[in-house]
């Protein structure tokens, strides 16, 4: 029988789970949660309100065909390796710590698998703006995870910013949990929604019902909901106070003259999302990037380049829950060794295409623009976990990108740049670029490859653990691989 | 291995880690003080409901929760004398003992 495991317990594994289940595979399913369900499913019922959670259905559904697997929670997943055939037949060997968050006494656990499915999702991605280190500050996927799990509001009056359609849920569920939301910013101007959205409005149909749902509870709550504005700077002394919010040109450049003060006591920021990618990275897949950010490489049946590992959701690209089920879908049954044109993947594949089709869309319409770095002064600081200030990465933006970083430790923090490494990367690209005099005149200087050179530079994802564990847990662990950077 | 079939919350808040008091609430210290929050919620759940938004020190100011999700290590705590806990992450579990860190 295939073994098959699951890296990451959101809707993409979970389909997965589900579907290699049904192909007849022995599962194992982990995943760092308290319990599965990922980023999407969080409500806990008698807890928080289940207006802000869609799909429970299908919840409940995989929740019960995860009755045949093996399934840990609490599983930080610290290490992943391919055993080569040769030794036993090939395998891949996944390291766990099981048990609660950060806990000094976890249980090691070591599962080995004939193909792997990764699925762990992805990330907030907050640009940095001067005083964003203020609590009260957060990712706009905070303020949701805090709503729908814990039935808490990160403010009494929240300014929701960024970018994207996630903003608005956000809103919405900020307004349930008791917040008032004194407005939603949305960087993009109608020039790019247009440009993303109008020549193919029918891709939208999917997504229609949700999104008016939420245009509708905006306006019953009486939310404003602005295009072409962000927040530019976060006022407040010990903790947030207010937040200056602009206008922003199409490349999101804040607009002289069009700055106003709003009070409140909290921000949510969220500019996009950024995928995990370090067990990917680890087991050596491919990943491609663009401006957009980097994705593992996938052929049309999830499979990455390693033969014995799939992926699947928002580490493959960022198309949401809908299209994270369908990807998982299909790599769950290939990973149980169903051939691509099996009738079993008809639906999925079909669904996936056309998520596909979206992702594209919402890339277009809300896709960071490279102005953004116009909102900093050269004392912001960009790394949250060493307070490394704009001006110090500046300084040396002329050195490699890893004498940078170790010079001035921007990355080198707890998070492992987790949280500033695109924003690094499109500082040091644009100091570059005015350093030369070359004026990359249109061209998009907001990441990723043109501080790394040909693309290739894996700096920021090449991370020595996938979760934090410690020393004692990878002592207990059979044959420990803290592999080095 | 651990891990049972079907077993879908190994590590969650049903009872086995004693973490619900009475009537779905749960208290845990806080620098010593009293905070009551709600069973199932994380420690910065916890803390957010009852009006905190920093506790921890940083090179610049107070940090709280920033991603929520486990992800930029903002809102470390020590648990029971444990250092380090991602506030965010873990469950709240009755009598648990909450002490704020600085860093930097
Ligand atoms: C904070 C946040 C909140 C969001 N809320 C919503 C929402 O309310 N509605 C919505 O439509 N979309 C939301 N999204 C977008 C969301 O990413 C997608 O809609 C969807 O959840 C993606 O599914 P996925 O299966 O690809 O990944 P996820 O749902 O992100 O699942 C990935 C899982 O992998 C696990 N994992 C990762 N690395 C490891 C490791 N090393 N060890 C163990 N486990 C690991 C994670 O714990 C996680 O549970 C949110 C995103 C974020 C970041
Ligand atoms: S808030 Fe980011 S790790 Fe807890």
């Amino acid at each position: 029988m295939t073994r098959v495991a699951v890296l990451g317990a959101g809707p993409a594994g979970l389909a997965a789970a589900e579907a290699a289940l049904a192909a007849g595979a022995q599962v194992t399913v982990l995943d760092e949660g308290a319990r599965p369900g990922g980023q999407f499913w969080r409500h806990r019922p008698g807890l928080t309100d289940p207006r802000m959670q869609h799909g429970v259905r299908r919840f409940e559904q995989l929740q019960s065909a995860l009755a045949g697997a093996v399934v840990h929670s609490g599983a930080a997943v610290w290490s992943v390796e391919l055993r080569e055939p040769g030794e036993r037949g090939g395998a891949v060997v996944l390291r766990a710590a099981v048990g609660p968050a950060d806990g000094a006494r976890r249980e090691a656990v070591v599962v080995e698998a004939d193909a792997l499915v990764i699925a762990t999702g992805a990330h907030d991605l907050a640009l940095p703006i001067p005083g964003w280190t203020l609590p009260g500050v957060t990712t706009a996927g905070a303020a949701q995870a805090l709503a729908k799990r814990d039935g808490v509001s990160v403010g009494r009056r929240t300014l929701v910013a960024g970018a994207g359609p996630f903003l608005l849920p956000v809103a919405q569920s900020l307004a349930l949990v008791g917040s008032t939301v004194v407005g939603v910013h949305e960087a993009s101007r109608i020039g790019a929604l247009a440009g993303g959205w109008l020549p193919k409005p029918w891709q939208l149909l999917g997504k229609s019902a949700e999104l008016a749902q939420y245009a509708g509870a905006l306006a019953r709550h009486r939310i404003p909901y602005r295009i072409g504005s962000g927040v530019v700077r976060v006022l407040g002394d010990e903790r947030v106070e207010g937040a200056v919010v602009a206008q922003l040109d199409a490349d999101w450049r804040p607009r002289p003259g069009t700055e106003r003060v709003i009070e409140c006591d909290a921000v949510a920021l969220g500019h996009g999302f950024t995928p995990r990618l370090e067990a990917a990275v680890m087991l050596g897949c491919e990943v491609t990037g663009d401006r957009r950010g980097r994705f593992v490489v996938v052929d049309d049946g999830q499979r990455t380049t390693q033969p014995r590992v799939f992926a699947a959701g928002e580490v493959t690209g960022i198309g949401g829950a809908d299209a994270a089920l369908a990807e998982g879908a299909i790599a769950g049954y290939r990973a149980a060794g169903l051939a691509q044109d099996d009738e079993r993947l008809h639906a999925a594949l079909r669904v996936r295409d056309r998520m596909r089709r979206f992702a594209r869309r919402l890339e277009t319409a809300h896709g960071i623009r490279p102005g953004w770095t116009a909102w900093l002064d050269d004392d912001t600081i960009i790394c949250r976990c060493e307070a490394v200030a704009k001006r110090a990465i500046v300084e040396r933006a002329e050195v490699p990108l890893r004498a940078m970083r170790l010079a001035t430790r921007a990355g080198l923090g707890p998070c492992q740049a987790r949280t500033c490494g695109r924003a690094v990367e499109a500082i040091v690209a644009e100091a570059r670029v005015s350093a030369t005099g070359v004026t990359a005149a249109g061209q998009a200087v907001d990441g990723s490859d043109s501080a790394a050179p040909g693309g290739g530079d894996l700096g920021f994802e090449r991370r020595p653990l996938l979760a934090p564990v410690r020393l004692g847990e990878l002592g207990g662990a059979d044959r420990p691989t803290c592999g080095e950077n | 291995m651990s891990g049972a079939r079907g077993a879908t919350a190994a590590h969650g808040s049903s009872g086995a880690h004693g973490s619900s008091g009475a009537h779905g609430s749960v208290e845990i210290l806080v620098e010593g003080e009293t905070v009551a929050g709600r069973a199932g919620q994380t420690i910065a759940g916890v803390l957010l409901g009852s009006g905190r938004v920093a506790w921890r020190g940083a090179q610049q100011g107070e940090r709280g929760v920033f991603c929520g999700i486990g992800v930029c290590h903002d809102c470390l705590v020590t648990v029971n004398g444990v250092e380090g806990v991602r506030a965010c992450q873990r469950e709240a579990v009755h009598g648990d003992r909450v002490e704020r860190e600085v860093r930097g």
